[in-house]
């Protein structure tokens, strides 16, 4: 995928024509700004004051002119807007049959559900399908952008706002709340995982997207294998070793290994011991009991994280402390 | 600032030759109703509040710095949220909205229309208290559990958060917004009733012009702000369902009521930053200004346009399709006046005598700078391109080249043009131009990286970002302390010469408009006899004299004649 100095990489089948109309304003406009700087200087130079000299007269006025460059913008802007109205239909424009998932955005983290009923805090999707989001609020105005799509929508309380893009390609992309809402604005940031549809297009280490749904809907397996395994797979889902390491290294949050059955210090609070409550508690509510030496940005994971799946992110600690 | 130039009179003893000394003590400035000292101590006022938003801003740029927290402990999620909270509000409301019209328009409009004072003495200093009283309540709100709504206020989050400034700030808002409406009322009363003999609209100086239509947005746009504040603290003191869902409310209405004022709050900022720089490059070039009347009726255009577009700052907020349509298309006829004004000052310089005094570097800096920041509103205002950029720092870069770019580098110019009017004294040349190269680079360096880093996807309001944006953030924050530094250059420039500088004479730059007819600093009634009036921009009846650096008046080409411009619609 293509990225310029203006851009990063294009991954919606609407971002290209979001990039080609931002480079023709961008070179209409460079020819204009570069006409009007190089005349001042020129002027600045060939006119400069010579002490005791008036200036030649020169018309101080001139219709034709004035009309003239009164006209001609009119018709640059109105072809820049006709081009930035069509971009926008497409962009507002879901196709009939789209794969369709609900959005909760809350102060200060996205919940993706999907219709197989499956939860994430990262939004999954498959490559080359439309996908429509069906967003919903629980406080505050959120706003949902992805950067790799060109597109972003406000998800405004008490009511429904959609969002649709179909990924070009496999890969992982941000996506940011754009509105202001509070304290950890900065840190209601998610990823976009696009997933391949079938195995052949798969590349190393991808999941498709089907293999994916699987565990997200089913990470236990339905208790045909261990906890601890499954407890893998639900860090893995949720991205949870992106801050916390599973060999003892410290990371943005602290290892999963090393800690469980010992105390361990915390802010304001002094040493507490880490055990099956504390890591139930540090999933729901992050922020009651944070670790001397890091901040406070985990995201909560209630409501996204079912009961048994944190039984088996406990049962998975467990298994790898020495 | 301005009580250090009062030379050192013993209280009796008056010296009538101007307005400065005319009284003395405390209360002669506390309780006067000249224009020029109304005008003066609004100077120091949006000054002061420059400063302290400045610095709010350059503690913000520190944070950039990394792209975790960079001070812990000292500037954390909380304090950071505060901080552009208030470097936003303090910046509009207390310091550009009232800055060209307040105080350099108060200042000068009388003088320029040759009048004696403006319509309503007693009122215009009620304005002065009224934003004295705003800034309480605005100090209150830093001072107090600390406001992170963002100066936008958008509900519901302004109606639910635990802070108890929020109360404290909007009461500020509302009463600096009637602070706004009483100049504005002002303006427009005194240029209807106080021109003199020979003076008509189309003999006006094309700030005037500017400060009339500024003075129009004013009067009907800012009372839609004042309801709205009080909507606001209505429903977060009495639980008034207006925005918040929960109450049944709406919380994009508050968006649309909120931007009805202040996107025509932009106009009131950048119009009277317009009409400055017509008079600057027209005197510095000593030549007319090119196309007077299609400047002039650009600007009252730029205000009734400037009413229909305050949509497009909701292309994603969940407003219908068709409306972000209409809204977008009637935001593109806003930019056609703007191109006309660059243009004609262009030809303006065409065939000009053009010597680079420091107001005239500011005019070219403006001119520079505004251009980009005109130019970059076209992606901003086209639909499919405005999806991608809101609310990053894209957004954030393009309104800083128009309100900093723009007004704040016109008010500069502004000042440093009539400094020696206001005060009677000249600054150093060599040190004004210096600061406006400074200030200049520092500009560009400070807000071009965040065009590049918000089109790159950086949203704006983040105090964590990802490190893939911390190039661009540290160059900006480098370009802001220089930043900060050449404007406080250029303040010394200034106050070192209320103590060194040489003593002013009447017309030092050679321009043909009334206030240059008058004593530097003028006397308190502004001029002895009513000066006559002509066309203000035939510099040619004004001519240097090397003996005393200054310009005068030419026996043989009386100042009102070749008034071609007036001649047929007198």
């Amino acid at each position: 995928m293509d990225t310029s100095f203006f851009f990063p990489e294009a991954n919606s089948t609407f971002a290209g024509s979001v990039d080609n109309l931002f480079y023709f304003i961008f070179w209409l406009s460079t020819f204009f700004f570069v006409l009007i700087v190089a005349l001042m200087i020129y002027f600045v130079i060939k006119y400069r004051r010579v002490e005791g000299v008036e200036p030649d007269k020169s018309p101080s006025h001139n219709t034709p002119l004035e009309v003239f460059w009164s006209i001609l913008p009119g018709f640059l802007v109105l072809g820049i807007f006709g081009w930035g109205f069509a971009g926008f239909v497409d962009m507002r424009s879901p196709p009939l049959e789209t794969y369709e998932i609900n959005v909760t955005a809350k102060t200060w983290n996205w919940t993706f559900t999907y219709p197989e009923g499956a939860v994430s805090p990262d939004l999954h999707i498959p490559v080359g399908k439309p996908v429509k989001l069906v967003m919903r609020s629980q406080d505050v105005i959120h706003s949902l952008y992805v950067p790799a799509f060109r597109t972003k929508q406000d998800v405004v309380p008490g009511r429904y706002s959609g969002l649709w893009f179909e990924a070009k390609e496999t890969g992982t992309f941000d996506l940011f709340c754009a509105e202001y809402c509070g304290q950890q604005h900065s840190d209601m940031i998610a990823q976009v995982v696009v997933h391949p549809t079938s195995e052949e297009d798969a590349k190393k280490g991808e999941q498709t997207f089907d293999q994916w749904m699987e565990i997200a809907s089913d990470p236990l397996e339905g208790g045909k294998i261990p906890l601890e395994e499954a407890g893998l797979k639900v860090i893995n889902m949720f991205g949870c070793t992106q801050c916390h390491s599973l060999d003892g290294s410290k990371k943005v949050g602290p290892s999963f290994k090393g800690h469980f059955g010992k105390e361990v210090a915390i802010q304001g609070m002094g040493p507490v011991k880490m055990d099956e409550q504390y890591v139930r508690e540090s999933i729901l509510e992050p922020n009651a009991k944070v670790r001397e030496g890091y901040e406070p940005r985990m995201p909560s994971f209630k409501g996204a994280m079912r009961d048994e799946w944190i039984d088996a992110v406990i049962a998975y600690i467990k298994s790898i402390q020495d | 600032m301005a009580t250090a130039v009062m030379p050192a009179h013993s209280p009796s003893e008056k010296d009538e030759s101007n307005y400065l000394t005319c009284n003395t003590g405390i209360m002669s400035w506390l309780v006067t109703l000249d224009h020029k000292r109304i005008g003066m101590m609004y100077l120091v006022g949006v000054m002061s509040a420059m400063f302290l938003g400045g610095a709010l801003a350059l503690l913000l740029r520190a944070e950039h710095w990394t792209p975790g927290p960079t001070f812990p402990g000292l500037i954390t999620h909380d304090r950071y949220n505060q901080l552009f909270t208030l470097h936003g509000a303090i910046m509009t409301f207390l310091f550009i909205i009232p800055s060209i019209p307040a105080a350099l328009g108060n200042f000068i409009l009388p003088v320029m229309l040759g009048a004696k004072d403006v319509a309503f003495p007693r009122m215009n200093l009620a304005s002065f208290y009224l934003w004295v009283f705003g800034l309480v309540f605005f100090i209150a709100a830093l001072l107090g559990s600390g406001l992170d709504t963002g100066w936008t206020f958008y509900t519901p989050y302004s109606t639910n958060t635990s802070s108890t400034s929020v109360v404290a700030a909007t009461m500020g808002a509302f009463i600096l917004g009637f602070s706004s409406i009483f100049t504005g009322l002002n303006f427009i009363v005194t240029i209807h009733t106080m021109r003199p003999p020979g003076m008509t609209w189309f003999r006006m100086p094309l700030f005037l012009w500017a400060l009339y239509a500024t003075a129009i947005i004013q009067v009907l746009a800012t009372p839609v702000l004042g309801i709205t504040l009080l909507l606001l603290i209505a429903e977060r003191m009495f639980g008034l369902g207006i925005f918040d869902p929960a109450l049944g409310g709406d919380p994009v209405l508050y968006q649309h009521f909120f931007w009805f004022y202040s996107h025509p709050a932009v106009y009131i900022m950048i119009l009277p930053a317009m009409g400055i720089i017509s008079e600057l490059i027209s005197t510095f070039s000593r030549k007319p200004i090119f196309g007077y009347r299609f400047i002039a009726f650009s600007s009252m255009a730029i205000a009734l346009l400037g009413f229909l577009v305050w949509g497009h700052h909701m292309f994603a907020s969940g407003q219908s399709e068709m409306i972000a349509i209409v809204f977008s298309v009637l935001t593109f006829s806003v930019s056609i006046p703007s191109a006309i004004k660059v243009f004609n000052w262009l030809a303006t310089m065409y065939k000009g005598s053009i010597v680079l005094a420091t107001p005239m570097c500011y005019a070219l800096s403006f001119i520079f700078l505004f251009t980009i920041g005109g130019l970059t509103g076209l992606f901003l205002g086209a639909l499919a391109t405005d999806i991608h950029l809101h609310d990053t720092y894209f957004v954030v870069a393009h309104f800083h080249y128009v309100m900093m770019g723009g007004t704040l580098i016109a008010f500069i110019g502004g000042l440093f043009y009539w400094w020696p009017k206001m005060t009677g004294k000249m600054y150093n040349e060599f040190w004004g131009q210096v600061s406006s190269l400074i200030v200049f680079v520092a500009f560009n360096l400070t807000f071009f990286p965040q065009f590049v880093m918000g089109s790159r996807g950086m949203p704006r309001r983040y105090y964590n970002y990802l490190d893939k944006y911390q190039t661009f953030h540290v160059l900006s924050t480098i370009g802001a302390f220089l930043l900060g530094f050449g404007l406080a250059l250029a303040a010394g420039v200034l106050i070192y010469s209320l103590f060194k500088g040489r003593k002013a004479p009447a017309n030092p730059w050679g321009a043909a408009t009334l206030e240059w007819q008058c004593s530097s600093p003028p006397p308190l009634a502004n001029f002895e006899k009513t000066p006559s009036v002509g066309n203000p921009y035939n510099m040619q009846a004004v001519v240097y004299d090397p003996d005393t650096e200054s310009f005068i008046n030419r026996e043989d080409v009386p100042l009102d004649e070749n008034a071609e411009q007036g001649k047929n619609h007198a």
